[in-house]
């Protein structure tokens, strides 16, 4: 019997695919990177400021005033894009019917993309003064 | 051939899951997927929001109004439920997976996951619900 020894809520580090093997290790290493920025992230907006405060002209002046914070803002970007978008693939894998997965997944990283360049796009070009 | 990885993939597949058995593996598990899938959805809005800052400053204000209107407290309350208890339960994952001996303590670990998210999430839970009845009182 192969059945994984340790794995108690986790799904087991998978055997026989790279592709998968990969995909397990870069939403580990993602979830490392979001546990701090996620969570920081959801403070910063509601216990150091509150979602009232947060206009966009606010944001524009308060938060994006600088290119470290916003690119921080991008690497959260990039984490959290990763770190979501493979896990709905393993999500996606268990529950679509073969039939119509590769479209679900083809459908999947579409979204992924387009969220990559809107994100992208408006912490680049904000005006900053 | 089946490419599914989870446990609910299928009843075969179950079996070959020790911890899947029911008890607390089930369940953390079902906590998870449901509150990954739950802020995964909420970051499709969100990114789309924080595009509106430069696309449409004015949209983006409006829907700010909704996200700190007392429906959108409630509503945030609930993902941040969602994504703390994610984080914490997820930490847990990858410590285990990380060094396996820890897998011995799976049920400690657990328990203070849920203390953690009681101790911190509550006190945060009355920050964010707050105005809501500083505003009607
Ligand atoms: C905040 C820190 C986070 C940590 C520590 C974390 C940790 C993890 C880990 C370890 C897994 C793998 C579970 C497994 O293989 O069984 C996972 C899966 C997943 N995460 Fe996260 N995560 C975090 C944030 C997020 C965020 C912000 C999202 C939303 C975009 C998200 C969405 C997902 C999804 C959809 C899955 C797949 C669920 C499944 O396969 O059952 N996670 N997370
Ligand atoms: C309701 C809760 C939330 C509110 C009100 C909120 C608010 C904001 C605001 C005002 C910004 C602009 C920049 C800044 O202030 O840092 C922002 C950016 C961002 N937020 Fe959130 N946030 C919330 C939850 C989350 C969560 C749970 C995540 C998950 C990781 C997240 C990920 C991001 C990302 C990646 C950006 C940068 C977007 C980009 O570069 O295009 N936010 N958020």
């Amino acid at each position: 019997m192969n059945a994984p020894r340790y794995s108690r809520g986790g799904r087991p580090r998978p055997v026989g695919s790279a592709v998968d093997l990969y995909v397990w290790y870069a939403v580990r290493l993602s979830s490392l990177a979001l546990f701090v920025l996620a969570l920081a992230h959801f403070a910063m907006t509601h216990f150091v400021f509150d979602p009232a405060d947060q206009s966009a002209e606010w944001v524009r002046q308060a938060r994006w005033s600088s290119v470290a914070l916003r690119a921080l803002d991008w690497g959260m970007l990039m984490a959290v894009l990763v770190h979501g978008f493979l896990g709905m693939r393993t999500v996606l894998q268990d529950y679509v019917p073969s039939r119509v997965r590769s479209l679900s997944l083809g459908a999947l990283y579409a979204l992924a993309l387009i969220l990559f360049v809107l994100g992208t796009q408006v912490v680049v070009t904000l005006p900053m003064d | 051939m089946s490419r599914g990885s989870g446990p609910l993939a299928s009843p075969q597949r179950l079996r070959n899951y020790p911890s899947y058995r029911g008890g607390e593996g089930m369940v953390a598990w079902a906590f998870h997927r449901i509150s990954g899938i739950g802020v995964w959805l909420f970051i499709i809005l969100h990114v789309i929001d924080i595009w509106l800052i430069g696309a449409n400053p004015e949209a983006y204000d409006f829907l700010g109004q909704i996200y700190s209107s007392p429906p959108g407290r409630v509503m945030e309350t609930v993902l941040g439920a969602a994504l703390f208890y994610h984080a914490l339960n997820g930490m847990r994952i990858v410590v285990m997976d990380f060094w396996p001996a820890l897998t011995a303590y799976h049920r400690q670990l657990w328990r203070i996951v849920w203390i953690v998210f009681f101790a911190l999430g509550l006190p945060g839970a009355y920050i964010i619900l707050k105005p809501i009845w500083e505003v009607a009182g």
